[in-house]
């Protein structure tokens, strides 16, 4: 049921790990939803130069941890902002359906440890913007 | 690769024998048992042989068996049918928590038609006190429908004595005995019951095929498939001959020397629990701690999530279940696990492991040593561990917003 790039980060996940120093740290999800994710990025001159994640949940939200990672690494804030759950779900060759919601969010995560980096450096927090145009997508907390 | 099934909860091999006979069924056997010529008769001959065979394994009359399409189906209509047959006298119906989905749905179903439904919880265990039974039943009871063992946890309830109870109420009592025939003695004079279902896949014989035991005098009807005569009025629609002779073979086979191979399977279930619980930390057994299923092994791992351990599992080649939100097909962990006080997050963690003939302690050694690095790998992803355990039980405003998680 999943792609090869699911199954491929699922085993040999990207980035795994804590930023004891990090710049931002972002956390999405609960336990009792089975999906839990929590991100730690370096800025420098806007730039997000490292990017780790710690991940509870099934192979998809691992693999989409994992991936984001990837694209959010040398990426500036702005660009990194712009990530989108379905541009997560198309680099990993696409998700089942059910897997869109709940184990979908890494680049929610992504978004809320920006903004606590933001927050930190006395920066404008940018309104939280839908990451995506699904209805119940659009209302993920911290 | 090594391939090891550990899953023969959710479906078992077909045993040689009984494929051997659905082939000769198959090829030389195609009439329809409703006709009345040669090729007819043949085919009636082999229902009406298999139709002895499994009353023979339930201690039941041939008349009493009606061949199905499975398990759900037969839960199905032997719950809508005593409901809507037995209607002039009441419209109460008491089953369980723990009840697989095609029971647990139906009643819901009627409940939402002018039956009135209890649903009656359980302990730690998963097991249902017979005392709440009794408490339950008013004058408008008309079934009790109660699993015999149960599939994701293992756990036997005391069927015989609910049975008792329902018997001296005047109420008519059914259980779903899917996994526990062809693993316990299952026998419907012992257990005191008037319906009961059992399924062709999960006793080494092939899916789609199941029968309900409907005791003789019970008021019944066929209330959902309308059409042919089939089956005595029972089950409209042409016998699924090979897969009924199928059923047949298998339940004799589940019958035969059950005590050897029960205990064969309770020795490979015990030495898994000891292994598993001996070998890991931050791992219980969920069910009932001896009165389970003799093949069933299941549990709950902390910090980590069922269908993560499962795909680990299975790319080394060994096939397990799960009643985590992931492999349940729904954003929720089981309704079991949740029924027996689990807290989500550890009904995440499940994992069940149900064997079969085949498997051996070696193939459990296997387990425990593959298990160790995933759970390693796992738990060093997860940014769960003891110091957080589940501490920061922030809002989860994705879950909320979707209004699908029940714990909010």
């Amino acid at each position: 049921m999943y792609t090869d790039i699911v199954m491929e980060h699922f085993q040999n996940p990207r980035n795994v790990g804590e930023i004891p120093d990090a710049d931002g740290v972002g956390q999405i999800g609960n336990p009792a939803c089975g999906d839990i994710t929590k991100v730690f990025i370096k800025v420098e001159d806007g730039v997000i130069t490292d990017a780790k994640f710690k991940t509870f949940g099934c192979a998809a939200a691992i693999a989409t941890s994992s991936i984001m990672t990837e694209m959010a690494k040398g990426k500036t804030v702005e660009e990194a902002l712009r990530i989108t759950h379905r541009h997560v779900a198309e680099a990993l060759g696409g998700l089942p359906p059910k897997k869109m919601h709940c184990s979908n969010l890494a680049a929610d995560a992504l978004h809320a440890a920006i903004r606590d980096y933001q927050r930190r450096r006395g920066l404008p927090v940018p309104e939280e913007r839908p990451s995506s145009g699904h209805h119940h997508e659009d209302h993920h907390g911290e | 690769m090594r391939r090891i099934y550990f899953d023969h909860g959710v479906t078992t091999p077909v045993h040689p024998l009984v494929a051997e006979e659905m082939y000769r069924c198959l090829k030389d056997n195609f009439g329809n048992p409703s006709s009345l010529h040669h090729f007819g008769n043949r085919a009636r001959k082999a229902v009406e042989e298999a139709r002895e065979k499994v009353a023979a394994a339930i201690g039941a009359n041939p008349p009493e068996i009606v061949f199905t399409s499975g398990g759900t189906e037969a839960n199905n209509m032997a719950i809508h049918g005593i409901a809507y047959t037995n209607q002039h006298r009441g419209n109460h119906i008491i089953t369980t928590a723990v009840e697989h989905h095609s029971v647990i749905n139906t009643v819901k179903a009627l409940g939402k038609q002018g039956f009135t439904v209890t649903i009656l919880p359980v302990d730690s265990y998963g097991m249902v006190r017979p005392e709440d039974v009794a408490r339950a039943i008013t004058d408008r009871t008309i079934l009790i429908s109660i699993i015999h063992a149960n599939n994701e946890i293992g756990t036997v309830n005391p069927v015989a004595e609910i049975g008792r109870i329902a018997r001296e109420k005047g109420v008519y009592f059914h259980t779903d005995a899917c996994q526990s025939f062809g693993r316990l003695r299952v026998n419907v004079e012992e257990l005191n019951v008037d319906l009961l279902t059992i399924s062709g896949h999960k006793i080494h014989g092939p899916k789609g095929v199941g029968a309900l035991y409907l005791r003789k005098g019970v008021r019944w009807r066929q209330t959902l498939f309308h059409g042919g005569a089939q089956e005595r009025l029972r089950r409209a629609g042409t016998e699924n001959v090979p897969g009924i002779v199928g059923l047949g073979k298998a339940a004799e086979l589940a019958v035969s020397d059950l005590e050897a191979r029960a205990a064969q399977l309770a020795r490979v279930r015990d030495y898994a629990i000891k292994r598993i619980l001996g070998s890991f930390k931050h791992v219980r057994l969920t069910g009932h701690p001896t009165a389970r299923l003799p093949n069933h092994a299941s549990f709950c791992f902390d910090f980590v999530e069922g269908e993560s351990m499962l795909l680990s599992l299975d790319l080394k080649g060994i096939a397990t279940s799960s009643g985590s939100a992931c492999t349940s097909g729904s954003l929720e962990p089981s309704h079991v696990l949740l029924a027996i006080g689990l807290p989500p997050e550890v009904a995440h963690g499940s994992l069940c492991l149900t064997f079969g003939p085949e498997n051996t302690e070696a193939d459990v050694d296997y387990f425990v040593e593959v298990m160790g690095p995933i759970l390693e790998r796992l738990r060093a992803i997860s940014p769960l561990d003891e110091e957080t355990a589940y501490a920061d039980r922030n809002e989860c405003l994705s879950c909320r917003a979707a209004d699908i998680c029940r714990h909010h």
